[in-house]
């Protein structure tokens, strides 16, 4: 359904380019409906994750024990691409998933490993306290969840490894403006 | 009001994480969605495009070996065989303004940065569905068009030449991303 034949597209050439139109190839599948026949198709599917909420602290032991394991890698045969790139992508994950699991504070340092991870110059000369405070407090966020005063503890925990992982890469990056830039940057997500 | 008949699309989804394409999986179905395949990486996710012909594509963007982006830069050859203008809505942890220059200069038609919310993702597609953009060809890309700034007297190092200045009224893709929650 989704791809209109050739007669059907239309090419529009100018001197650097061209526009290329077609009907819209999905327009079958929006209807017009009055607004008492209007389901909230949001908030079904907002109830259907929710339904899945028992399962998310088992995905997010998953999760941390990847991070753990790529670190632990690290530690005993030293970094490589592969190495580097796993460490990165269970971080990613983390960052990416943690919020939607329950674990926001989670997220947060997951993403300021992930900035050590990409922009330092040198991981062989990162402090290894870096590294590992960031995935202890994520292990701990996650382990001791029911534990801890978890909102404002692991809040604060989060603020001040972002601040010492900034101020590291800042100070790395001091004669590196393009990474410079980009650490400096606003994240386009909205802070929590 | 429009509404969207899930039912008579199909989707393809692509997210190396197990746990996400879960999420993907029931947030598409409970949208009404019956037709949702997956893939756990890029390399397969092009096989099933090719196979399967989705209507609309979901990718992450970090993935081993071969990422969304580069899935996104495969689709859209517009000389291949496959449909080349499918819609394809980036979703990744990625969060700097960089990426999402990155990801519109691939080809992508929508960026939705994590964490994944129903209603971000039911704005994506209904974007997609309800309002296609045209297609852009030039010598260095093919995708949709990237014009949204209203601002007709641009004269900048990247304006077209040879047509009238006709601009799509819509919000920036990284002013949508931000208000991705």
């Amino acid at each position: 359904m989704a791809k209109n034949s050739a007669k059907d597209i239309e090419v529009t050439a100018f001197a650097t380019h061209q526009i290329i139109t077609q009907p819209n190839p999905l327009r079958k599948v929006l209807r017009r409906v009055e607004d008492k026949d209007m389901d909230d198709p949001v908030s079904r599917a907002e109830q259907a994750l929710a339904g899945l909420a028992g399962e998310f602290k088992d995905w997010m032991t998953t999760e941390v024990n990847r991070l753990s394991a790529a670190y632990v890698a690290i530690r005993n045969d030293g970094f490589t691409k592969d190495r580097r790139d796993e460490l990165f992508r269970a971080a990613h994950d983390i960052k990416g998933d943690a919020a939607t699991f329950g674990y926001p504070a989670a997220a947060g340092i997951a993403e300021s490993l992930c900035r050590v991870i990409e922009h330092a110059p040198d991981l062989e000369r990162v402090p290894a306290e870096l590294f590992t405070h960031h995935i202890n407090a994520i292990l701990a966020i996650v382990h001791e969840n029911t534990k801890l005063d978890s909102i404002s503890v692991s809040a604060e925990l989060s603020r001040r490894l972002r601040k010492v992982a900034d101020d590291y890469l800042a100070d790395v990056n001091r004669d590196r403006p393009e990474h410079l830039e980009v650490i400096l940057a606003p994240s386009i997500v909205p802070a929590e | 009001m429009f509404r969207i008949d899930f039912n008579k699309l199909r989707f393809l989804v692509c997210d190396d994480n197990p746990h996400m394409r879960r999420i993907l999986r029931t947030l598409l179905h409970s949208f009404g969605a019956r037709e949702v395949y997956e893939a756990e990486d890029g390399a397969t996710a092009l096989e099933m495009y090719s196979h399967y012909v989705p209507d609309i594509v979901i990718t992450d963007w970090a993935m081993p070996i071969f990422d969304g982006l580069e899935l996104a830069q495969m689709i859209r050859q517009p000389e291949s065989k496959g449909n080349p203008y499918a819609p394809i809505i980036m979703l990744t942890g990625h969060s700097e303004k960089r990426r999402v220059t990155v990801a519109r200069d691939a080809g992508v038609t929508e960026f939705l940065a994590k964490p994944i919310s129903a209603k971000g993702l039911y704005q994506r597609i209904l974007n997609v569905v309800a309002n296609p953009r045209p297609f852009i060809k030039t010598k260095t890309y093919f995708g949709p068009d990237r014009r949204r700034n209203t601002n007709s007297a641009y004269m900048g190092p990247e304006r077209r030449v040879g047509e009238k200045h006709e601009v799509l009224q819509q919000p920036s893709l990284l002013d949508k991303a931000r208000s991705s929650i």
